[in-house]
């Protein structure tokens, strides 16, 4: 049994029975999953929550399931590093990375949307699962349908590097390479999703999909000891997760179990930055652009709930930057170096964001900050390629090695000397 | 004569075609076309003040007209204009 009552569409309000349908038969928007928080009153509390296993669906209270989860049984509950030494370097006290870049199974957040979607799939008695993506998202369909025992179909564009597909492929899915961008693949989905009656885990059953991306949010609020931080900054790609973050944080407050106020901020990449653009120009119409930076996972030149990015944003009070790729590269070093994690760029985006945001003064330096890592750098190599320091290089013997030391030490002390 | 895309939501208004034929200079006048012949899919596609709608997104020949000339977008014989719901994508 689930506090679920139906799905409802964000922009008209027009309401449905749960079923898998995203998009709404009235005026095409997106429909949420809608639940009956009265309910929920005294049941769901914070002891209750602590009871459950340290996995996402420690939250299954407020996630559109009805019986017990089947997949993702070790998602989410990922680690929020206290990071004193990126905060130091930044200029700020009290800082942390919420990090999702060991998230289990495919080291990106959307482990935690793959999970509640295909469990939803599964109860709607879906036996095959779908998406377009050209990396975390069909890694981690892959694997969690492989661990399901559930068919797979993953739909890439045709020019994707060899070693994002193995990323995907080793967990046997069928990977169909389409020659179109990465828009034309997905607009082809839609149209497989009609015709073959798949589960495609962003397209039929999104509803219940990005309610996954709450758990990211609750979690932050759990580990910080049920609090909320003063500001929270999230990479906009789709407008998926930070929307979700703002809606976790609002159950939470609704229900009693924090108090306070969260600045959110948007983070883009400069070269797909449309939601940022609008927020800076004070305006509600999202301009598409042609996606061109590393940050490659955060591409999206039409981000479908950019829209609600922006109310998200506003209404918290928060603001939002780009980072150039530059910036993005040097973040990932900061944050590597500083704090022992490695991100790929949508991190880097963030921390770099993140950066800019309190050398403007928009984030005080004195309040709580949460930097959101939503994915692993071991999958984007190529993004510090060319930037890290190459080894020295000694023949076997002692002597060089003295040699090399007393070098280095001796480059160090002039360096900070 | 231009082949239009249509979606499973529109489908109801064409009597379950998938795909239709439509005539005009431009997406605009397809769209008037599209609503004369199978009335009420104006509507869906604009809303009050003509615009097309946010969550709808039009391609013509593979090409959003957002990239073009949003809806006086021109269009000739043997294009392919396909009608999509706004689509979030995973990475």
């Amino acid at each position: 049994m689930s506090y679920v009552k139906g799905l409802r569409c964000r922009e008209c309000g027009s309401e449905q029975p749960v079923e898998p349908l995203h998009v709404c038969d009235v005026c095409f928007g997106p429909y949420e999953v809608v639940y009956d928080y009265e309910a929920m009153r005294g049941h769901v509390t914070r002891e209750s929550i602590e009871r459950h296993p340290r996995n996402l669906w420690r939250y299954r209270d407020l996630l559109p399931i009805e019986g017990e989860p089947k997949i993702g049984l070790h998602s989410g509950f990922t680690p929020l590093v206290r990071a004193d030494r990126l905060a130091a370097a930044l200029g700020v006290r009290e800082l942390y990375v919420k990090d999702d870049s060991v998230n289990h199974p495919t080291f990106s957040y959307k482990d935690r949307v793959v999970s509640v979607a295909i469990s939803k799939a599964m109860e709607f008695g879906f036996t095959t699962v779908s998406c377009a993506s050209t990396g975390n998202l069909a890694n981690s369909v892959s694997a969690h349908a492989a661990r399901a025992g559930l068919g797979c179909y993953i739909f890439i564009p045709h020019d994707l590097e060899q070693g994002k597909v193995i990323g995907s492929t080793v967990y046997g899915p069928r990977a169909v390479a389409v020659r179109g961008n990465y828009d034309d693949v997905n607009r082809l989905c839609s149209e497989v999703a009609d015709k073959y009656g798949w589960a495609f885990v962003n397209i039929n059953v999104r509803p219940y999909y990005t309610e996954g991306a709450k758990t990211y949010g609750f979690e932050v609020a759990e580990q910080l000891g049920w609090r909320l931080p003063q500001h929270i900054v999230v990479p906009t790609a789709g407008g998926t997760i930070l929307p979700k973050v703002a809606k976790a944080f609002d159950e939470l407050r609704h229900l009693g179990l924090v108090e306070g106020d969260c600045k959110i901020y948007t983070a883009q990449a400069a070269g797909s930055a449309p939601v940022v653009h609008a927020l800076h120009r004070d305006t509600d119409l999202i301009v598409p652009v042609k996606p061109n930076t590393i940050a490659k996972s955060i591409a999206i030149g039409n981000p479908a709930d950019g829209y609600y990015v922006l109310k998200a944003v506003r209404e918290s009070g928060g603001w939002g930057e780009a980072a150039t790729d530059e910036e993005i590269v040097a973040a990932i070093h900061l944050l590597a170096r500083t704090e022992g994690i490695f991100t790929e760029p949508a991190g880097g985006t963030t921390v770099a964001v993140t950066k800019k945001l309190i050398e403007q003064g928009r984030i005080p330096s004195d309040e709580s900050i949460v930097i959101s890592v939503t994915g692993n750098g071991y999958k984007t190599l190529e993004a510090v390629t060319g930037t890290v320091t190459p080894p020295f290089e000694i023949p076997a013997r002692l002597s060089d090695f003295d040699a090399l030391y007393e070098r280095l030490q001796a480059s160090q002390q002039a360096s900070t000397g | 004569m231009v082949q239009v895309r249509v979606p499973t939501p529109l489908r109801k208004l064409t009597g379950g075609a998938d795909s239709v034929e439509a005539d005009g200079a431009s997406v605009a006048a397809i769209v008037r076309h599209l609503d004369e012949h199978y009335p009420g899919m104006k509507d869906r596609i604009c809303d009050e003040s003509g615009a097309v709608r946010r969550f709808v997104n039009i391609f013509v020949n593979g090409e959003d007209i957002r990239f073009l000339q949003q809806l006086d977008t021109p269009v000739k014989t043997g294009d392919e204009l396909s009608i999509v719901p706004a689509i979030a994508g995973g990475r």
